[in-house]
């Protein structure tokens, strides 16, 4: 059953572009895939470790801009690439030394803290960022002599990247190492009692969380060939946690939900003009009735409502928290 | 040699204002254990309020003080309504916070519209005033006295009432508070109110300086945070000097490195974070 549904999401995933009506619409399926791998990322800290990061946007950003100055530079795609994600994790394992030091909120006001200073050299630091207008880039990697230029080449090209990302987050909440990760998130003094090095697991899995970022932040770039100081504000590191938040925090599947009502609020939002009114309210009602988050609050709903249609139909004991496998 | 006594005036009149904006914001800080994202949107909706109260033909303290209720009151229902609901779950009542903060950014773009609304000077208040030989801005000058005056009160209501010593009491232990008998939940709506209320009429206020305009309320926030984390939540001493601290690393920094300027603004939050996370006048979590 479970196969059914993951092979036939697959197939559908697969052949957006042949069944959708015109490349806008494959356009936004490869932005909802984008910010899903950024979700997905954020994630790993936010729902899985228990850290909630309101500066993730910050490295999102790093990424996308050293990748533009890199190009800018004149280096080759692969080299661009493998540049800017270096750049990422060394500004996560900075990020990650100096926000580790506090929890709770005071990890959230560094992380803001950090995310305003990427921000303000971006904004301010012209000679390096080009400030307020941006840094545009010209062309999208060729990579086996494949084109990225279409939407369909670059919705394929994102669609793999977001399968890595999947699977990569999978095992690695699946792994021992995950294991240890909800450790630190629900008992850290006790995982520390057990001889768990709790700072490092949380250190790696800001680097794990970071990296993720960097991939999600050069996808972008390579999207829209262009990077302004917008992607690394507060706001974005804000939106990139709704994402998580709404969808369901520590869940496979919420990022992508969530993931996908911010990118169609986004698109939304060239039509209907009170969208961040919409947006704003979705946000406080998911908060106070839902605050598991749309899937599993989901999951939770249609087994109630089953519960009450088959009253023997449900194992007891089978929480939202088993979805986290799929 | 002028330059600068111009700059480090305007320094202290930016300071004055972000006193204004960040005394609420350290005391929900300090008390409810949430930073309020909502506060730079209830600063430029009491900017708005003003603008349309002014526009109605009251005078600028008359609107700058009727927006504060009025804002006031909005704090109050947010309190009451939405983040009575969420106890204990700071986190949770921080997101509120933040979906509250999109929302009224898009109410006020539905209600006044994009472009930036000037307020005007008060007519007493134009021109320049001399201080040691140097020509200064009235109306800064004014907004110093303001800030002065609203920091005795804060001061007194604080640290010579009943009132006062109970949000103390609130700040420094909250469940020791609850046991001998005080009300905290009733303090998170007062202390709410009153912290609303005083960044309403900080929107107004800066109005003459910084004008209202969509995007206020992001500027803002930022700067109120710098204020408190350094300066230590919950203390009114610390945001006192924390906010003319940032006066002068913003007004500076934008002045001697401007492709720094807010590298200058934030790194010391981020020092003060990673070194003595209390803030300056904070005292350490029990």
């Amino acid at each position: 059953m479970r196969w059914l549904a993951l092979s036939v999401s697959l197939v559908l995933l697969a052949t957006v572009p042949f069944w959708v009506a015109s490349d806008y619409y494959v356009n936004i399926a490869s932005q909802i895939l984008l910010y899903a791998v950024f979700a997905l990322g954020l994630n790993v800290l936010v729902g899985y470790t228990g850290l909630v990061s309101l500066g993730h946007a910050g490295l999102f950003g790093i990424a996308a801009y050293a990748g533009a100055i890199f190009i800018n530079g004149g280096a080759d795609h692969l080299i661009a690439i493998l540049g800017a994600l270096a750049a990422t994790l060394l500004a996560a394992a900075v990020f990650a030394v100096l926000t580790l030091r506090g929890t709770g909120l005071g990890f959230v006001m560094i992380t803001v803290a950090l995310g305003q200073i990427v921000w303000g050299v971006a904004y301010r630091w012209i000679s390096l960022t080009n400030g307020d207008n941006g840094v545009s880039i010209t062309s999208r990697p060729a990579p086996f002599g494949l084109s990225l230029a279409t939407a369909p080449g670059f919705y394929w090209a994102t669609l793999l990247v977001f399968l890595a990302a999947v699977v990569t987050i999978a095992i690695f909440v699946g792994s021992p190492f995950g294991a240890s990760l909800r450790g630190t998130r629900d008992q850290p003094r006790r995982m520390n009692a057990l001889g768990y090095h709790v700072w490092m697991i949380r250190f790696l899995a800001f680097l794990f969380s970071g990296l993720w970022s960097g991939v999600a932040g050069m996808l972008f770039l390579y999207y829209n060939q262009f990077v302004s100081p917008q992607v690394v504000a507060l706001g974005a590191s804000a939106e990139a946690l709704l994402m998580v938040i709404a969808g369901g925090t520590g869940t496979l599947l919420g990022p992508i939900a969530g993931a996908a009502l911010v990118v169609m609020k986004n698109v939304a939002s060239a039509y209907i003009s009170r969208w961040n009114l919409v947006l704003g309210a979705i946000f406080v009602t998911i908060v106070i009735f839902m605050p598991e988050g749309l899937v599993p609050g989901s999951v939770r709903l249609w087994r109630w409502a089953v519960d009450r249609l088959h009253p023997r139909d449900v194992e007891p004991g089978r929480g939202a928290r088993q979805k986290s496998g799929a | 040699m002028n330059l600068w006594l111009v700059l480090a005036g305007n320094s202290v009149a930016f300071g004055g204002l972000l006193f204004l904006l960040s005394a609420g914001f350290s005391l929900i800080f300090g008390l409810m254990r949430i930073p309020n994202l909502t506060h730079g949107s209830l600063s430029m909706i009491g900017a708005y309020f003003g603008t349309s109260l002014i526009a109605a033909g009251c005078g600028f303290w008359a609107a700058a003080i009727a927006a504060g209720i009025g804002v006031a009151i909005l704090g109050g229902l947010i309190e009451r309504l939405l983040l009575r609901r969420l106890p204990g779950a700071e986190l949770a009542q921080v997101l509120v916070t933040l979906g509250l903060s999109f929302m009224i950014a898009d109410l006020c773009l539905m209600g006044w519209g994009g472009d930036p609304i000037e307020i005007a000077t008060p007519p007493v208040l134009r021109g320049a005033t001399l201080i040691a030989g140097v020509a200064f801005p009235t109306y800064r000058v004014a907004v110093i006295t303001v800030a002065t005056v609203i920091a005795s009160g804060l001061w007194v209501l604080l640290e010579r009432t009943r009132l006062g010593a109970m949000i103390r009491a609130g700040v420094d232990d909250p469940a020791m508070a609850r046991v001998v008998g005080i009300r905290v939940s009733r303090l998170f709506t007062i202390v709410f109110c009153l912290g609303a209320g005083l960044a309403g009429f900080a929107g107004v206020i800066g109005g003459p300086i910084l004008s209202v305009y969509p995007g206020l309320d992001q500027d803002m926030l930022p700067l109120a945070l710098v204020v408190v984390i350094l300066g230590g939540s919950g203390s009114l001493v610390g945001s006192f000097v924390g906010s003319f601290v940032v006066g002068f690393l913003y007004n500076f920094g934008q002045a001697m490195l401007p492709e720094l300027a807010y590298v200058v603004l934030f790194l010391p939050m981020l020092i003060v974070l990673v070194l003595r996370p209390q803030g300056l006048f904070g005292r350490a979590a029990p």
